[in-house]
């Protein structure tokens, strides 16, 4: 499992019933539901990523998780992880919403577009930045509503959701050290964020 | 590739004098028959049972070919049961029954009441789909099966497949329940009505005991079939297979013989369909349905789920507007509620309610091979072999 996805699965904790949005290869709720005991169940709008939740035994519904959101019940989960996907659904403020109407906690990480490589490219050669945390070019990137650490936590606040907990990680998805905490906005590559409404 | 080859139906009797059936409505049936086939091994751990539960107008007759039939007309769901196929003969022990209140070899409406000397009629009890299930199962110990890997079926097929999963969850490991409902609509319930009314009406119907006369209630019974399969269709696949195309001319003959080439094969559908199938079976199937309501109890329902692992796989046409998608979402929902595991998918297809039966789009196939692969690995069973 991506080590990214260690640090979501250990915010998401035991015997919880988890939604994952944008689960795609189903490697988290698998790791979540053998070895932490939860219940789980993936949204996967991406056939080929459905069909590997399929061969996990992963339960999961193909579709768009903004139109499956609203069809779940309030408080039909304990915990709703949207994992690297805030960035790349067309109104993230609604999901978040949803996904507080649908679970009592939300585990959330995304990529961080205020780290200082990304400033760099975009200011030293005046073009979109392609990295390999953001590998895409503007014109085919799925990410449409990037955002910085900044961005994210005002818009939590004005959504009324409070942060529990918040780890920096860096590109290969692992904690990143004590300096950058110093300047997250500047120096993490990526956020994971336990949140409660 | 080939399928399963030249098959036989098979007759077991399940109930008998001294261990009648008590069905879920507390009336009894002094003896049941089955019609069956299977296809395949049953393998040394009696793990790999596979049971096909058929829809409204199926029969036992799934796959392959009977002796001297044309080949190119197999059983009805041929082109998922097979060697490499989804429900893979070379891995899987699969069983095809047909269902009780059927015509097609189980008793049924149209059987000897052994009390009377007589066809039941509409003396046959009413069934309820828990009741169907109760009947696979006896006949599965006489096969020496205890558990199944998976019970897959459309429509009516998936409800019992839905019910087999709530009635007794330690006994399957995962239910396929395809182009189903958990509970019809007044609008599905008012289409049976009309499908009913045709029969019942009809003057040859002598109140369901037309076996001893010369007439039967053909009529009634082909207008049912009509009605029936206009909801199967999508209006899609209408357009794209008649529009209003004029048959065997290329003007309207402007009267009211059969002139539309969707008129003629509807008029078509009805009258095959009479001379295969019993006005009475489709009565009470059609009843059956209509009665269907397995998450009534909610918690009683919970507390069955509960005592098992059973996986569930849901699926929907998205041009199927007899079991639209709304259906399966709201199974999907109230499995999910009770505490069990749901893959849920919505697939686009033209075929309407028929798509169960169809191999394409490919995506179908994909699914359900995916769903058993998984059920097969975690009893131990080996993985499909490759090509």
């Amino acid at each position: 499992m991506r080590p990214d996805l260690d640090i979501v699965a250990s915010l998401v904790g035991e015997g919880q019933r988890v939604l994952d949005l944008g689960c795609g290869d189903g490697a988290l709720l698998e790791n979540l539901i053998d070895d932490r005991g939860c219940r789980g169940l993936g949204v996967e709008r991406e056939l080929d990523d459905f069909h590997a939740c399929v061969s996990r035994g992963v339960p999961v519904t193909q579709g768009d998780l903004e139109k499956e959101l609203p069809l779940f019940e309030a408080g039909d989960f304990d915990v709703a992880v949207l994992s690297l996907t805030l960035q790349a659904v067309r109104r993230p403020d609604h999901v978040l919403t949803e996904m507080k109407r649908v679970a009592a906690r939300l585990v959330v990480s995304l990529p961080n577009f205020a780290h200082w490589r990304l400033r760099a490219f975009l200011a030293l050669r005046g073009r979109m930045p392609v990295t390999d945390a953001l590998p895409y070019q503007w014109y085919d990137t799925p990410n449409i509503h990037l955002c910085t650490i900044v961005d994210f936590e005002n818009l939590t606040r004005e959504l009324g959701l409070e942060i529990d907990r918040r780890i920096l990680i860096d590109a290969t998805g692992r904690k990143t050290g004590g300096f950058a905490r110093r300047a997250p906005n500047l120096l993490a590559e990526r956020a994971v964020y336990s949140l409660t409404a | 590739m080939n399928g399963v080859g030249t098959v036989g139906t098979q007759r077991a009797v399940v109930f008998t004098g001294d261990r009648p059936l008590t069905l879920a409505s507390g009336a009894r049936l002094p003896e049941v028959e089955v019609a069956y086939e299977t296809y395949g091994e049953l393998n040394e751990d009696r793990s790999n049972a596979v049971f096909i539960c058929h829809a409204l107008s199926g029969d036992a007759h799934a796959a392959g070919v009977h002796e001297g039939d044309d080949p190119d007309r197999p059983g009805w769901w041929d082109n998922i049961i097979g060697p490499g196929r989804p429900l893979d003969t070379d891995r899987f022990f699969v069983v095809c029954a047909n269902v009780l209140g059927g015509c097609k070899g189980t008793t049924g409406p149209s059987s000897v009441d052994p009390e009377t000397g007589k066809p039941y009629g509409l003396r046959f009890p009413l069934v309820q789909v828990r009741d169907l299930v109760e009947v696979h199962r006896a006949l599965l110990r006489e096969l020496g099966v205890q558990r199944l890997l998976a019970a897959v079926g459309g429509s009516l097929g998936g409800m019992q497949a839905l019910q087999w999963a709530i009635d007794h969850p330690t006994e399957i490991d995962g239910a396929a329940v395809i182009a189903a409902s958990a509970r019809l609509s007044a609008q599905n319930i008012a289409f049976s009505a009309v499908a009913r009314e045709a029969i019942m009406r009809d003057p040859d119907f002598a109140e369901g005991d037309y076996y001893e006369n010369d007439r039967r209630p053909d009529a009634g019974l082909a207008l049912a079939r009509m009605i029936g399969h206009i909801t199967y269709l999508s209006e899609e696949s209408m357009r794209e297979k008649f529009g209003r195309r004029i048959q065997d001319a290329e003007v309207p003959r402007f009267g009211f013989d059969v002139d539309f080439q969707v008129e003629s094969y509807l008029h078509y559908q009805g009258q095959s369909f009479v001379e295969r199938f019993d006005a009475n079976t489709y009565l009470y199937m059609g009843r059956t349905m209509d009665y269907f309501d397995p998450f009534e109890d909610r918690v009683a329902v919970q507390k069955q789920i509960s005592q098992g692992k059973t996986s569930f796989l849901v699926l929907s046409f998205d041009s199927d507007w007899r079991f639209s998608t709304e259906h399966a979402r709201l199974m999907a929902s109230e499995l999910r509620g009770a505490g069990a595991p749901v893959t849920f998918q919505e697939i686009s297809s033209p075929h309407g309610h028929d798509s169960f039966l169809f191999p394409d789009p490919p995506e179908y196939h994909r699914t359900v091979a995916g769903y058993m692969d998984r059920l097969a690995v975690q009893r131990g069973i080996p993985a499909r072999r490759a090509g």
